[in-house]
């Protein structure tokens, strides 16, 4: 029920050091092969293979098995012919977009103001970023209703301005921006960091502005960082439940993401329609791990580089 | 043009990296910022780029007040320690970067891009990333990149700091040839006090956030302001004596006459003096008197002069001195034997005591 994709992206994956830890990594664990003795060796992969499978694999092949089961053309037809399943597709693909939009801007401003400023409450800042990575996100959910509820703060302003976020697509944007909010900030501030300022005060020193400063030299250092954060924060936003659960009120056709489609389905005994949905929401995270994956490979190419560089210059001190 | 920095002072929270710190540069002039390491002197340099705001003191080009100007607009063109190129664009992007900011026409960019690589002989390494050049094709790099939109001050930080013994005096040496040819006005920080005088045509030493001296090379190591600067210039015996009748005597109760330079004295004549090496001399015998029993610790004879570590037990002092090899030679000296070591002659009467 919940989304498959999410769960392997959750663990924590060292961003940026990836290829600078990669030649490091290698030696011991050559080292181990000669040391540890086989069984040791078989038992381990047994047991990660044994749980992978029990957990991963099986679950999600059977979703796929029970939403084909009855044929394509059936499962074509229970996808297609429920305008309330069609509507939460077109939904999660404009509030998770419009959420990472969010997150895209917060991410790159705090992770620039971050790394590039030394300024009062910036432990703060840092820390605040994780909050939304420890709260629950049905304790956000509540969070935005007690804000813009009708007998919350806001409540009374909005409704004497004819405005409603609650229950509207900017309410679950909101709340998906609020739980994807460590996603682009926390890929970036490492990246940015071991790249340091130099650059951008060289750029300064030759006499380019802020914004070609920017575009041409920030940018171009941070693009795949910046695209796994992106890919990341996607991922955890089309599967997002929680906190949508809460704003969203559950009206099917107008605030039913995919997720809470599928669950909607599923309580309503449609057992065909909601796994033929959860296949759809299945089939977007493993195109996103795709993604991920091949963003992953060119983080590694350009950085090994980086890494040499760095070393020899260490070296030449 | 030339360059002023006025009465500046910066603090980084309760550290004062400089304070109340006034510095000239001629115009054309190549000046070395010398010092140690937390002195002030990157501080400093940031500061007349405009990549660090003073919290008080002007910057001035020429008569121009530019303190208040962004680094942006200040034309100068400013070499980084580990030369900050920009990784994700080629040698040939890099040096045009200056350039295209400034929105040169294309042929005029190519141009001055190519006469600048065959300036410093890396034309085909155009097409490749930083990541692909050593140590010093980078420098070379960072160094023609910021001369590209013909900077009217250049400011180099440690320029050669993460180069390697050889590849840095073969840069220095064209650091200066390029100076001699071209005549930007130029500042340069360095710790390496040989790099400061070999290239420089003034020596400023700044420590802990203050001038200590300002000079051309051979001012400052002939006659060194204050015991900082000797000490720091190196290679220096820096020898407890007492001041007795504008003499300096080694120690509490020796006899000794030191020919070294000494700075102050406290009330009851203490204080250090400093003796260079090639100051003082070796004997086998104490025939004149005035010398120093000692024993051999360690002969390093690589070099032009043979330089000679000694013990000197009654005082519990190590000493440093520098001997001709033919001297060396002819007193065939091997370590742990006895020697004298004497003040030389004309040394003696080439001090000044600024007592």
């Amino acid at each position: 029920m919940t989304t498959p994709a999410a769960i392997p992206d959750l663990l924590p994956t060292a961003p940026g050091a990836g290829g600078a830890g990669a030649p490091t990594r290698q030696s011991p664990i050559a080292n181990r092969k000669s040391q540890d003795p086989l069984w040791v060796r078989v038992t381990l992969t047994a047991l990660a293979l044994g749980c992978m499978t029990v957990l991963v694999i099986v679950p999600v092949v059977s979703v796929f098995y029970e939403a084909l089961s009855d044929g394509l053309g059936t499962y074509w037809k229970t996808l297609t012919a429920d305008p309330d399943t069609r509507h939460s597709v077109l939904l999660t693909l404009t509030v998770a977009p419009l959420a990472v939009l969010c997150n895209l801007v917060f991410g790159v401003a705090a992770a620039w103001a971050i790394t590039r400023f030394r300024f009062r409450g910036r432990t703060l800042l840092v820390t605040l970023i994780d909050v939304p990575f420890s709260v629950s996100p049905v304790v956000a959910g509540l969070m935005f209703v007690i804000l813009f509820g009708l007998q919350g703060f806001f409540g009374p302003w909005l409704r004497a301005n004819g405005l409603q976020v609650l229950f509207t697509v900017p309410g679950l944007v909101l709340a998906t921006t609020f739980v994807t909010l460590p996603f682009v900030a926390r890929e970036l501030i490492p990246v940015m960091e071991a790249i340091g300022p130099d650059e951008e005060l060289a750029a300064l020193s030759l006499g380019a502005s802020g914004r070609q400063i920017f575009w041409r030299v920030t940018l171009p250092n941070i693009k795949w960082g910046l695209l796994y954060g992106i890919i990341l924060c996607n991922a955890r936003a089309m599967g997002e439940f929680g906190a949508v659960y809460v704003v969203s009120g559950r009206v099917a056709g107008e605030t039913c993401t995919m997720p809470l489609q599928v669950e909607m389905l599923f309580n309503e005994f449609n057992t065909p329609g909601a796994f033929a949905l959860a296949s759809v929401l299945t089939m977007l995270a493993v195109v996103t791990l795709l993604l991920k994956v091949w963003v992953e490979g060119r983080k590694k190419q350009d950085s090994p580089q980086r890494h040499e560089s760095h070393t020899k210059e260490h070296k030449e001190e | 043009m030339s360059i002023t920095a006025q009465n500046v002072t910066k603090r980084f929270g309760d550290f004062v990296a400089l304070d109340d710190v006034t510095v000239e540069c001629p115009a054309g002039e190549l000046v070395a910022l010398l010092g140690p390491s937390g002195g002030g002197k990157t501080t400093l340099l940031r500061v007349i780029a405009g990549l660090e705001v003073p919290d008080s003191g002007t910057v001035l080009f020429k008569d121009d007040d530019i303190t208040k100007h962004s680094a942006r607009d200040r034309n100068v063109g400013f070499v980084f320690q580990h030369y900050a190129l920009f990784r994700h664009m080629t040698v040939f992007e890099n040096v045009a970067f200056g350039l295209r900011v400034r929105k040169w026409a294309e042929p005029r960019v190519r141009d001055r891009v190519l006469e600048l690589l065959r300036l410093v002989r890396l034309e085909e390494k155009a097409g490749l990333y930083p990541a692909n050049l050593s140590g010093g094709q980078k420098q070379r790099i960072a160094l023609v990149r910021a001369l590209a939109p013909e900077p009217k001050v250049m400011l180099l930080d440690e320029p050669f700091g993460a180069l390697d013994a050889k590849v840095r005096s073969e840069l220095r040496d064209w650091l200066r040839r390029l100076h001699n040819e071209l005549h930007v006005t130029s500042i340069f920080v360095t710790h390496d006090q040989e790099e400061a005088f070999e290239v420089a045509d003034r020596v400023v030493v700044l420590n802990k956030g203050r001038v200590e001296q300002t000079g051309a090379p051979v001012e400052v190591f002939e006659r060194p302001a204050n015991g900082f600067v000797m000490d720091f210039l190196g290679n220096v015996n820096k020898l407890p004596v007492r001041v007795e009748g504008g003499r300096a005597l080694l120690g509490e109760t020796g006899t000794v006459e030191l020919p070294g330079r000494v700075f102050g004295a406290s009330e009851n004549g203490r204080t250090d003096a400093y003796v260079r090496p090639h100051e003082l001399d070796l004997a086998r015998t104490a025939d004149g008197g005035n010398c120093l029993l000692a024993r051999v610790l360690h002969v390093n004879p690589a070099g032009s002069v043979v330089k000679v570590r000694l013990w000197a037990e009654d005082f519990g002092l190590m000493i440093n001195v520098d001997i001709t090899p033919e001297r060396y030679r002819a007193l065939a000296l091997k370590p742990t034997e006895p020697v004298y070591i004497t003040p030389k002659a004309e040394a003696v009467s080439d001090t000044d005591y600024a007592i």
